[in-house]
């Protein structure tokens, strides 16, 4: 009786609650957080190994291929983002429990950035260097996937949200995000390429962190209606 | 007012009002069309730097603008259909999608086909409004993919009108960001302080053109909602009552 009467818990603690359980779940299976950084180092390798070995040339095409890899470990991560959770019922409860679904989906887009994203922006200068980057391109580089990275969990969560329970999801997930996400990659590479031009590149920075935060503050919406769509 | 859209929003009373509506668009866009083209094709004068091969602009245009303008009303009448749970609504946006996505293509043909031997290329990458209509095209494609991947008729009108409102918001931004590149496009002729950089000879075909096509899409969409309507109430009663009487009639 005493149960059912007390307060849920507030919104901060709800917030935190499943950002801290998103983020165990992934720490129980680790493969499932390295497997895209793997993905993330192999595709920057395959570059040069396309294109030739000639430094100008990786310093000319590093940039890019940075964003492209990145942009594609982030879709490739963000497949199973509500899936467990539409498998094992919890996104029924999700949806049912007191707090605001935009709230939880916003934290449940906050512990795939940690899990996924962040890795992803510290392993970063490691390609950087492979690619003869300088260290303010790499500086630059890191800022960019910094808000990149945000908005792509973001906005990815959209599109795993509605894909979510749908047989082959999987390319349907690139097929629906990729064109929404070509701002944040031309930003941000262009963005690279001019740091290592040693030309102006505050306004990508900038254009960078405001699609951060309109989508922190617009997508928590999309992905909260998506999910109670894609659960019916 | 009220009374007429609320009206108007009964599946059964569209499909009346559409099927007499749609011969005068028809009637009056291939009158603009005809008259567009033939005045277009051999009264306007060549230009004096491109020649005859401008004429393409007759039809690029028009189809660039449509494709905007389709997806405008797939997410306008998405939005309606999600928050007022009007299912005309969402019919209209299920129709609207492959005519948008097909005007899309039209207006990337023309465009590549006035590009070859103006440009000389077929495909210029740092053109921003090449890049915005082929990321358009893309758009069209994801929406397409997502109602097609979702058996349940009304889960994939909510899902894909989360996806288009998604796409409308985000569309200004793709524009903007392409458009960071160094730009080849010709600026707009057309809407520019000042009024039209054109002679009249030239600009009332176009006019005309846009005109009809608009009209022509209007037809055309009409005709997609009514066999949409027809389908997704196929089990109800007006349509069984339609369909037997026209059997009556042609017994």
């Amino acid at each position: 009786m005493n149960e059912r009467e007390s307060e849920p818990p507030g919104l901060s603690q709800g917030l935190s609650s499943i950002v801290r359980r998103d983020i165990l779940l992934a720490w129980k299976r680790p493969g499932d957080v390295l497997n895209p950084l793997f993905f993330f180092a192999m595709v920057s390798t395959l570059f040069p190994l396309a294109t030739g070995p000639s430094a100008a040339q990786l310093a000319f095409s590093g940039p890019g291929v940075v964003w492209v890899a990145a942009l594609l470990a982030m879709l490739l991560s963000l497949n199973s983002l509500f899936l467990s959770d539409f498998e094992d019922g919890s996104l029924d409860q999700l949806i049912l429990s007191p707090q605001p679904l935009p709230l939880l989906s916003l934290g449940k887009a906050i512990a795939h950035w940690l899990v996924n994203g962040l890795p992803l922006v510290l392993v970063s200068p490691l390609i950087g260097v492979s690619f003869q980057m300088s260290g303010q391109t790499i500086t630059v580089m890191l800022l960019t996937l910094f808000f990149g990275t945000i908005s792509l969990s973001l906005l990815g969560s959209i599109g795993a949200a509605l894909t979510v329970g749908l047989h082959r999801g999987t390319a349907l997930l690139s097929l629906l995000i990729l064109p929404l996400a070509m701002p944040v990659l031309i930003f941000g590479a262009r963005t690279v390429s001019l740091a290592a031009n040693d030309t102006a590149v505050s306004a990508g920075i900038y254009f960078l962190a405001a699609y951060c935060m309109l989508a922190l503050t617009l997508a928590p919406f999309a992905t909260a209606a998506a999910l109670r769509i894609s659960n019916e | 007012m009220w009374k007429f859209l609320h009206k108007l929003a009964s599946p059964p009373h569209f499909y009346d009002l559409s099927a007499k509506m749609i011969p005068w668009f028809a009637i009056i866009g291939g009158i603009f069309i005809m008259y567009g083209t033939i005045a277009g094709l051999f009264f306007a004068p060549p230009d004096y730097q491109q020649g005859d091969a401008f004429r393409i602009i007759y039809v690029h245009v028009p189809a660039a603008y449509l494709s905007m303008m389709a997806y405008m009303i797939m997410a306008i009448s998405a939005g309606i259909g999600l928050i007022w749970r009007i299912k005309l609504s969402h019919a209209v946006a299920a129709a609207a999608a492959p005519l948008g996505a097909w005007f899309t293509f039209l207006a990337l043909a023309t465009g590549m086909i006035w590009g070859r031997p103006m440009w000389g290329t077929w495909w210029e990458w740092g053109d921003p409004r090449m890049m915005s209509e082929l990321i358009m095209l893309f758009l069209y494609f994801g929406y397409m993919a997502l109602r097609a991947a979702i058996d349940d008729t009304v889960k994939a009108d909510k899902a894909s009108a989360v996806l288009a409102i998604v796409g409308a918001v985000n569309i200004p931004i793709i524009h903007f960001s392409v458009e960071w590149w160094n730009s080849l496009h010709q600026g707009s002729t057309l809407l520019r302080d000042g009024g039209p950089a054109m002679p009249a000879e030239m600009l009332y075909p176009l006019l005309a053109m846009i005109f009809g096509f608009t009209l022509i899409f209007g037809a055309l969409l009409l005709g997609r909602v009514r066999t949409e309507v027809l389908f997704r109430e196929r089990r109800s009663r007006w349509v069984r009552n339609l369909v037997c009487a026209q059997e009556g009639r042609n017994e």
